[in-house]
């Protein structure tokens, strides 16, 4: 079963660029908001985008991140039904790769088989859960292999020793996070990137993505030197916390710099 | 395969990539201590010279008259240092850090017990401490807050979510996951992440093996009944594992009903929550149908958590321990009645205990033994039990 983000990869490679990936919670400023702000930073020059499922705990989030959650679950109801339905209108106006991030609760309270697949249903091509580290892959490994649907993985600066069996069983792309912690923007980074990408880079038969504090086209270029794309999320949430439902314009300036920014990476 | 960390399906490793690694050394330093006879002597020599174990096993001649039904004994974990059975868990890991060279703790509290245990064992050890503890719970437990402080600790207050455990628990993880390198996240429950349920439970466990030998010794058998609360559930782990094997021991757990478990307004888990995978673990937690989770509710601090650790849940399942749940009207007049009859105030969280041990008792005959963990004292919740009467204390 061939996958949109295995076929994003291969066409970006032939063009000689580097993905860019941003990330927007579901329902946050309304369903709308969100349809139109993914169809616009397609536009923008985004090659790949994650839907964010809010969850009440979001544990791994940083304020920004946690508060968007909260909003759109207090104050527009935001459903994973809700969400699934969204995915479906999108589906009919883009054949860009889209995945849904969220807990593993979200996940295995609807039932693990019934959740991917509604996925390969509405044409979502792989999840990202946060709480779901390499030693529990195998709760949900069945249900995305029957579905076709991608679990990708993550390693961070402080997966050490890890990063090569984590990176031998990644498909999809690999998630870099370049710092410990939780999501947002970061002034700097403590990070040793030479070493940590240099052990990616020895590991990963895929490609391999950057995320966590990347804010701008300036961040992007230096980052995305480093491995075979960017991925954004807080500084696309902030614009929704800033101007709400009349987002887009500024959610596509910031899409616009990253691209331009990538691009001379 | 078998998975590590596992009690029958509950249990795992649910956590972010981030603390993954910590987990794991935290994993390989718990195997290789456990075990270890100088770590163990040191732990029970702090044990008997710091937290003044073994606790008493106390018979409640008055309160056994009253209910005329089985001899009631109370294993008095109120009477050590601190207040409560959270400074046997909070000695082990506190212990456990120093060995692995760490220098700052951090834990998260809703009572404050655990909070004020892990300040404590960090002012003795010379440690840097920072406790997480839900906003409202602050205002809840005022008492606890300054204690901490005095203890040299930094209380820091969470006012995301519903402002109450489950969030100090989120915030503490957030801490953890941003400095990994020097911090030990000592966890106050047996809950969480492998192999928190299980260490925490064996730091614990040291209630039921007193409480065996003592009532050996006083009775010559062993008890039918054991009772304690659960709000994640270590004192009752604590006071239950090493009766476990022994069938004929019945363990109850008692969870906090709140307002009531057909209201909204309650935390009693087993009683009305699902299975689900949250703060590390699978287990059961209270959540909607899309599993976001959900507000809970109960007047004390200590047992307000939507989830209960993943060993009780196995219990559960197998049917070896039963849960019933105590409305806070029930725990309020246990408070007062233990007050009265024994001369003893119970912490709010340990009245639950007594509470669905005055259902029990009745219910059994005089030549059996019942034996109730009290978990921990109750000058912390004075106040508030005069506010929920309509006293006002003018403080």
């Amino acid at each position: 079963m061939s996958n949109r983000i295995d076929a994003k990869f291969a066409e970006l490679k032939a063009q000689g660029k580097k993905a860019l990936i941003t990330y927007i919670v579901a329902g946050d400023g309304g369903y709308d908001l969100t349809e139109k702000a993914v169809l616009e930073m397609e536009r923008s020059g985004v090659d790949i985008i994650e839907i964010g499922v809010p969850f009440s705990d979001p544990i791994a989030e940083g304020k920004t991140i946690q508060e968007a959650s909260l909003r759109s679950l207090r104050d527009n109801n935001t459903t994973l039904v809700g969400v699934f339905a969204l995915v479906e209108r999108l589906r009919k106006q883009t054949d860009m790769p889209l995945l849904l991030m969220l807990y593993a609760n979200t996940i295995f309270r609807t039932g693990t088989d019934k959740f991917f697949a509604r996925c390969r249903e509405v044409g979502i091509d792989g999840v990202i859960v946060p709480d779901l580290p390499f030693e529990e892959h195998d709760e949900f490994a069945d249900a995305c292999k029957a579905n076709g649907v991608y679990n990708i993985s993550l390693v961070t600066p402080a997966s050490h020793g890890r990063i090569a069996k984590i990176a031998a069983a990644a498909e999809g792309f690999l998630y870099c996070v370049s710092s410990t912690g939780v999501t947002g923007v970061r002034d700097q980074f403590s990070t040793d990137f030479d070493a940590f990408f240099n052990e990616v880079k020895a590991s990963a038969k895929i490609p391999y993505c950057v995320g966590f504090g990347i804010r701008d086209g300036e961040r992007a270029k230096q980052m995305g030197a480093y491995c075979d794309g960017v991925i954004v999320g807080s500084a696309i949430v902030n614009q929704v916390a800033d101007y709400g439902t009349e987002a887009v314009p500024a959610i596509a300036k910031i899409c616009q710099d990253l691209r331009s920014g990538l691009d001379q990476a | 395969m078998e998975k590590i960390g596992r009690f029958g399906e509950f249990g795992g490793q649910y956590v972010p990539e981030t603390v993954m690694n910590a987990v794991c050394e935290l994993q390989e330093a718990y195997e290789r201590f456990k075990d270890d006879p100088a770590f163990l002597a040191e732990l029970h020599d702090l044990y008997r010279n710091y937290a003044f174990r073994p606790s008493l096993l106390y018979f409640a001649e008055k309160m056994t008259k009253d209910l005329g039904g089985p001899k009631i004994y109370i294993k008095r974990e109120d009477l050590n240092h601190t207040g409560s059975h959270k400074i046997n868990n909070a000695l082990g890991q506190v212990l456990l850090a120093k060995h692995m060279g760490k220098k700052r703790i951090i834990a998260e509290t809703g009572a404050g017990q655990h909070g004020v245990a892990t300040a404590t064992i960090c002012a003795y050890f010379d440690m840097e401490c920072e406790v997480y503890m839900g906003r409202e719970d602050m205002e809840r437990q005022a008492l606890n807050v300054y204690r901490m402080e005095l203890l040299g600790a930094k209380v820091t207050g969470v006012d995301s979510g519903t402002a109450t455990l489950k969030d100090a628990i989120n915030e503490a993880m957030r801490d953890w996951a941003t400095n990994i390198d020097t911090t030990f996240y000592c966890i106050g429950s047996v809950m969480g992440p492998h192999p928190y349920p299980t260490m925490v439970r064996d730091f614990q466990k040291i209630i039921g093996e007193e409480a065996k030998q003592q009532i050996l010794a006083a009775e010559g058998r062993l008890p039918d009944c054991v009772v304690a609360c659960v709000g994640g559930g270590s004192n009752a782990m604590g006071i239950f594992y090493d009766f476990i094997p022994d069938k004929g021991v019945r363990l109850v757990g008692a969870e906090a009903a709140g307002r009531g478990i057909d209201t909204p307004d309650h935390a009693a888990t087993i009683s009305r929550g699902d299975l689900g995978i949250f703060h590390g673990m699978k287990s059961v937690f209270l959540q909607n149908d899309e599993g976001q989770i959900a507000p809970v509710f109960s007047i004390s601090a200590g047992l307000d958590y939507p989830g209960i650790g993943p060993e009780h849940a196995y219990l559960h399942s197998t049917g070896r321990a039963d849960y019933v749940a105590i409305t806070d009207e029930e725990a309020v007049q246990a408070f007062e009645y233990l007050s009265k009859t024994e001369g003893i105030i119970p912490a709010v969280e340990s009245a639950h205990a007594v509470a669905a041990a005055r259902k029990i008792a009745p219910t059994m005959s005089p030549d059996q033994i019942m034996i109730i963990n009290l978990s921990g004292r109750g000058d912390k919740d004075v106040q508030q039990i005069a506010r929920y009467r309509g006293v006002n204390l003018n403080v």
